[in-house]
């Protein structure tokens, strides 16, 4: 199973990279960004029984190590089925990591 | 005082920790090694700087796994002294042995450069040695330096003197500019609420000698000295 994550920095905490990308945007004429973001990109291929265990594993992996809680939000899309690029993805469930939850 | 200075794969100024500690300060100091679980007695940790594990993720966040880390996590929680200079904060920010969180410099760049900064307290096992506001210069050098914390953590951790340096200009005054990396309120250095574990982004152990440039470095290894005694 494929479960896909999207970290991205925290709302209200400053990301100097997304503003930098903002600006180079805006420089080549592209109108109407009003904000940019730069977040990280993470694929885990994993054993799972199901969409469920797979996607609480990650959480727990989001919440340990691969995202920082204070200053970065999370959100997990699981893909059933062989971890091939080829094939059409399934979104079956999303979480997204709330503000003082427990890891 | 007997210090221990942790070596992590990818660490860069663990020669010069030692340095400092044993040729400098004539201190009782030894290298100890990322996989090892003991802290061979060590009073005081060292976690120095440098790219542990490549800054891969984050910076500080793999370090933080290494086995060692748990006998540093733990000598912490028995009061023990841990200093982190540079990627030594990161991991301990990492570790939530430190609160906040260090992120890219706001200008994007990686600044290798003196800066200055403020004592704002002098009454912690890290600082006793200086004045409150004596103004220290010392060099930095990173790309991920901009301390952030949650605003209302941060009115706690002024309240609590738990901010001991911060950025100013050479005469002492806080100013945009003399932020190098966009810190929130300017931080350089921060103490956790036990006052046992301080993270820094300045290099103290770069500024130990005349011929190094300044030796204000000295004031933050005298400071922990001085409490062995």
């Amino acid at each position: 199973m494929l479960v896909k994550v999207f970290i991205t920095p925290r709302k209200g905490i400053l990301d100097p990279q997304g503003h930098a990308v903002e600006g180079a945007l805006k420089s080549l004429g592209f109108t109407g960004v009003a904000s940019v973001r730069v977040g990280r990109y993470i694929t885990i291929d994993i054993d799972a029984p199901s969409a469920a265990t797979a996607e609480a594993a990650v959480t727990q992996m989001c919440d340990q190590l691969l995202a920082n809680p204070n200053i970065e939000d999370y959100r997990c899309e699981v893909e059933v089925g062989a971890p091939s690029a080829e094939k059409p993805a399934t979104l079956l469930s999303g979480s997204s990591r709330k503000p003082g939850l427990a890891g | 005082m007997k210090w221990g200075v942790v070596r992590f794969p990818g660490s860069l100024d663990d020669g010069d920790a030692l340095y400092a500690l044993r040729d400098v300060m004539g201190q009782d100091a030894a290298m100890l090694w990322h996989k090892d679980e003991s802290l061979g007695g060590a009073q005081c940790v060292v976690l120095p700087g440098g790219f542990s594990y490549g800054d891969y993720l984050r910076c500080g966040a793999i370090a933080r796994f290494s086995p060692i880390m748990k006998s540093v996590a733990r000598f912490a929680a028995d009061g023990g002294l841990v200093i982190g200079m540079c990627n030594g904060f990161q991991i301990l920010c990492e570790a939530h042995l430190l609160p906040g969180a260090l992120m890219r410099n706001r200008s994007l760049s990686f600044i290798c450069e003196e800066v200055h900064v403020r004592v704002e307290n002098a009454h912690t096992p890290f600082t006793r040695a200086a004045r409150a506001g004596q103004i220290l210069r010392l060099p930095i050098k990173h790309g991920e330096g901009c301390y952030v914390a949650p605003t209302e953590e941060l009115a706690q951790m002024e309240e609590r003197g738990q901010v001991l340096l911060r950025y100013v200009d050479a005469s002492g005054s806080e100013s945009e500019a003399a932020n190098p990396n966009g810190s929130m309120r300017a931080i350089a250095g921060v103490v956790n609420d036990r006052f046992n574990v301080f993270g820094l982004m300045p290099h103290p152990e770069h500024a130990v000698e005349r011929l190094l440039g300044g030796e204000d470095g000295l004031k933050i290894f005298q400071s922990i000295a001085q409490g062995a005694r």
